[in-house]
């Protein structure tokens, strides 16, 4: 029984070796389903490089069609997204993404609005503080001549 | 013969434009009114002659002149005649030839009001149209020559001249390249017009800033005057972008509206500082303060349209508007630096008679929360400016890399794309915040408005609105921004309409009147007021199409064989068959057939299909799509097998509210009427003053 045992036990080994060599093979034979929409979530990221300002998922161009099927199998192949997004910056340079990278001159796209906004929020603040501070004989300037003058405008109109 | 006799027009504009310029100065100072006479009958002069021009075009390009380069570029003979005509603007030449005849129309029309109290401003009115319309009218004449000729010379080569080479004959050919595709769309036709239209009526308001500048009047007598033409070059410049909008929807493909494409964004930017000028104006006119203000506001705006020209024009942007360009950067650049300085120094030297007459008295009053609308407005302005200048900047920038190396590394001169995630992270708050401050603005008051009074007359409809984000949340809406939004647009509606119930209650209570009534005789008689309480309404259902696409899209693509099915938000299409045809234009359809079933239901039949125009060697994707109220169904025909039973590829949107984006663009536009509408009661006054006057005489 033993001996039966230890002359099976190699078959059943080598068996199970060789279905799990199948089975291997047959994994590597059929690449996992990429949907388009797995694609497009991916392109919709990136830029076309040749047709400027369109996002790769909608651009028509055979070109693009073409960088879209390279996506397909980056991903087929087991490329991360940043990865495949990596791989299209160093390809065609900065511009195939949306939002560029943080890094040298690109940092002013990202400091100058908020700057902006803080030195419109300061002028601002001083607007209202130079309004809320009475106007040194901002009234008395106002002479009733003045006033005499601008209704008799406003009745000039009136009666145009 | 007809092409010299449009351009001989043109020359004879331009040199017209130089008489009018100098006759205005001249006369302004010294002080020779039959000199101011000569240059306003100069300005009203050059509108005959500039349609003479845009005549001959359209004359060329409906009988296929196409030894005309521009005829052969942008017209073919299958094109209908409505195309042929509107081919005028279809180019960069003939676009510009529209933008003059626009501008000298507008600028006749308001050399034709009467002067009598302001006969100072008359010849600096002429001199900043004249100078504007000069200005273009030497683009045509010296760049983008619309009637330029294709010539043969006896050696085979084919060049483009206005004058005839020596031994050359004239190249014509049989048929020409055609209209972009893209262009031959009915929001295409339009959407041109009445976004230069927008642009040249904001010169209006400009050139009399400008005249109140040089003739040193201090009153708010040139924003009275432009009221009206401020509004109305507001309107067009809205309905410019409304439509441009739904010219983007229906035609580019990608189920959106706004792309933040430079160009788009090249056309909002005189809207951005446009609107606060609006606003702003009022605080001049009710208070007395921000006088120099308002017209660094008007003068940003032409600048901008100038600017949004300059991107669009000059190529220096390369985008899917594409097809405008051509090398008159430089000039148009030099242009608007010029009248900017100009305007600038003018406004330092007057900067002492431009001093606020009042003061204000507290944060929460009228003028405190609109010149917040301001900062609000620029900022946008500014980040969009930003957005778009910024590719340019750093495309530029590798010169000075070249120049000292040691700083390559930052300077790289490589061309950047800053794209919708851009622009929507920095601008989305903005937006918000000011339809919040859209909400609680119209319930201040001028002068004296505290945060007591503010919160109380505000507090009802902020809870309204609170109640209408809890039932969203009730509904299953979730997103903590999409509720917020929500309930910023249901702030902004329900304001406004407490706000009208609030004034006709009053009047119901004081006349007896009802409210409906009380409503309507309000309306009329405040019709700035509520024309502008409209157009927040208008704005704040926009705003909920735009939630609804930007924040509940959805989108699937899969390739289905005829028979089966793909689904997507409870809708599914079913693909039954692709029909391929040519047509009798040019061009060869793809035409699939679809059943569109809702929640298992068929409800529909939809056709997206691709057309190829053969002549200019373009597609166009037109959509298939299922419009309600509540969502559009949105389906667009990627590709297909020649052997159909293959199967096609679709990609279907779920698009909810964004029809609300079309409504309110109506309610939008409608609003901007109200507010721009003449007022009738004036001018029944004036004519009852007139009668008696008459009768006082007769007697």
């Amino acid at each position: 029984m033993k001996r039966a045992i230890f002359l099976l036990l190699p078959i059943i080994s080598l068996v199970l070796a060789g279905v799990a060599v199948d089975f291997a093979s047959a994994q590597t034979a059929v690449p996992p389903v990429i949907t388009d929409d797995q694609v497009n979530a991916i392109a919709h990221q990136l830029y076309c490089p040749v047709c400027e300002n369109i996002p790769l998922d909608v651009c028509p161009t055979q070109a693009c069609a073409e960088w879209r099927e390279l996506i397909r199998q980056k991903l087929a192949a087991g490329w991360t997204e940043q990865q495949i997004k990596d791989y299209f910056v160093e390809q065609y340079g900065d511009r195939v993404i949306g939002a560029p990278p943080a890094r040298g001159l690109n940092w002013l796209v990202y400091v100058i609005p908020p700057i902006a906004i803080v030195a419109g929020v300061i002028v601002l603040a001083l607007v209202y503080r130079a309004w809320r501070r009475p106007l040194p004989a901002a009234k008395s300037d106002g002479t009733p001549a003045d006033d005499y003058l601008r209704r008799m405008e406003e009745e000039l109109e009136k009666s145009k | 013969m007809v092409a010299n006799l449009g351009y001989g027009a043109l020359i004879i504009t331009f040199l017209i434009c130089l008489y009018g310029i100098s006759a205005a100065i001249y006369g302004a100072l010294r002080k020779a009114p039959a000199w101011v006479d000569s240059a306003r009958n100069a300005m009203l002069l050059t509108w005959p002659l500039v349609t003479l021009t845009a005549l001959c075009i359209i004359y060329l390009l409906l009988t296929g002149h196409y030894e005309v380069e521009y005829v052969a570029a942008v017209t073919s003979n299958s094109m209908p005649f409505y195309l042929k005509v509107t081919a005028l603007w279809g180019g960069q030449a003939g676009s510009l030839i529209f933008w003059s005849w626009l501008m000298s129309g507008f600028a006749s029309a308001v050399t034709l009001r009467k002067w009598d109290r302001d006969r100072e401003f008359l010849p600096w009115v002429v001199v900043v149209a004249l100078v504007t319309l000069g200005f273009f009218l030497s683009l045509s004449i010296f760049v983008e020559n619309p009637f330029t000729r294709l010539w043969i010379s006896p050696t085979g080569n084919v060049v483009e001249s206005m004058l005839q080479p020596a031994g050359s004959m004239l190249f014509t050919q049989a048929d020409g390249r055609g209209l972009n595709p893209l262009l031959r769309h009915p929001g295409m036709i339009i959407h041109p017009p009445m976004l230069y239209l927008g642009f040249v009526s904001f010169t209006i308001p400009f050139a009399f800033a400008f005249a109140s500048l040089v003739t040193g009047r201090s009153d708010d007598r040139w924003i009275r005057v432009t009221r009206r033409w401020t509004l109305v070059a507001w309107l067009f410049l809205s309905l410019g972008l409304i439509l441009g909008m739904r010219w983007a929807y229906d035609v580019l493909g990608w189920g959106g509206y706004w792309g933040w494409d430079p160009v788009e964004v090249a056309a909002l930017l005189p809207w951005l500082v446009g609107t606060p000028f609006l606003h702003s104006v009022m605080i001049q006119e009710k208070r007395g303060l921000l006088k120099w203000w308002n017209i660094i506001l008007v003068t940003m705006t032409y600048a901008s349209v100038l600017f949004g020209t300059l991107l669009t024009r000059s190529g220096v942007l390369s985008s899917v508007h594409a097809f405008a360009q051509s090398a008159i950067g430089p000039l148009l650049f030099g242009f608007v630096s010029i009248m900017s300085i100009i305007t600038l120094i003018l406004l330092i030297f007057r900067g002492r008679t431009l001093k606020s007459e009042g003061h204000m008295n507290s944060m929460f009053s009228r003028e405190a929360l609109f010149l917040l609308n301001n900062l609000l407005f620029l900022a946008l302005f500014f980040i969009c400016a930003w957005g778009v200048l910024f590719p340019i900047i750093s495309e530029a920038s590798g010169l000075i890399g070249q120049v000292f190396p040691s700083v390559a590394h930052i300077f790289t001169g490589q061309k950047i794309t800053v794209g919708p995630v851009w622009f929507e992270s920095t601008t989305g708050p903005i937006w918000l915040a000011l339809l919040v401050l859209m909400a609680v603005a119209p319930l201040s008051a001028w002068g004296a408005s505290t945060a007591k009074t503010l919160s109380r007359a505000a507090w009802k409809p902020a809870v309204a609105a609170l109640v209408i984000a809890g039932l969203l949340f009730a509904a299953g809406i979730r997103s903590p921004l999409a509720l917020v939004a929500f309930w910023a647009i249901a702030f902004v509606i329900c304001a406004t309409l407490y706000e009208f119930w609030r004034e006709a209650a009053a009047r119901h209570r004081t006349h007896g009147e009802n409210l409906l009534a009380a409503f309507w005789l309000l309306a009329g008689r405040f019709r700035r007021r509520y024309g502008g309480l409209t157009i927040h309404i208008g704005v704040a259902l926009m705003a909920f199409g735009v939630i609804g696409i930007e924040m509940f899209q959805t989108e699937t693509q899969g390739m289905i064989a005829k028979g089966e099915q793909l689904s997507l938000s409870g809708f599914t299409i079913q693909y039954d068959d692709l029909k391929l045809f040519p047509t009798p234009d040019g061009r060869e359809v793809a035409r699939a057939e679809l059943s569109v079933f809702k929640d298992g239901k068929f409800v529909t039949n939809l056709y997206p299909r691709r057309d190829f125009y053969t002549e200019s060697q373009q597609s166009m994707t037109i959509p298939g799509v299922r419009s309600t109220l509540g969502e559009d169904f949105y389906v667009l025909l990627v590709d297909w097998q020649p052997v159909s039973s293959s199967g096609a590829t679709f990609k279907i949107y779920h698009n909810p509210m964004i029809n609300w984006l079309w409504l309110g663009g109506f309610v939008f536009i409608l609003g901007t009427l109200v507010a721009a509408w003449p007022d009738r009661e004036r001018e029944v006054e004036t004519g009852r003053v007139t009668r008696r006057r008459e009768a006082v005489v007769s007697a």
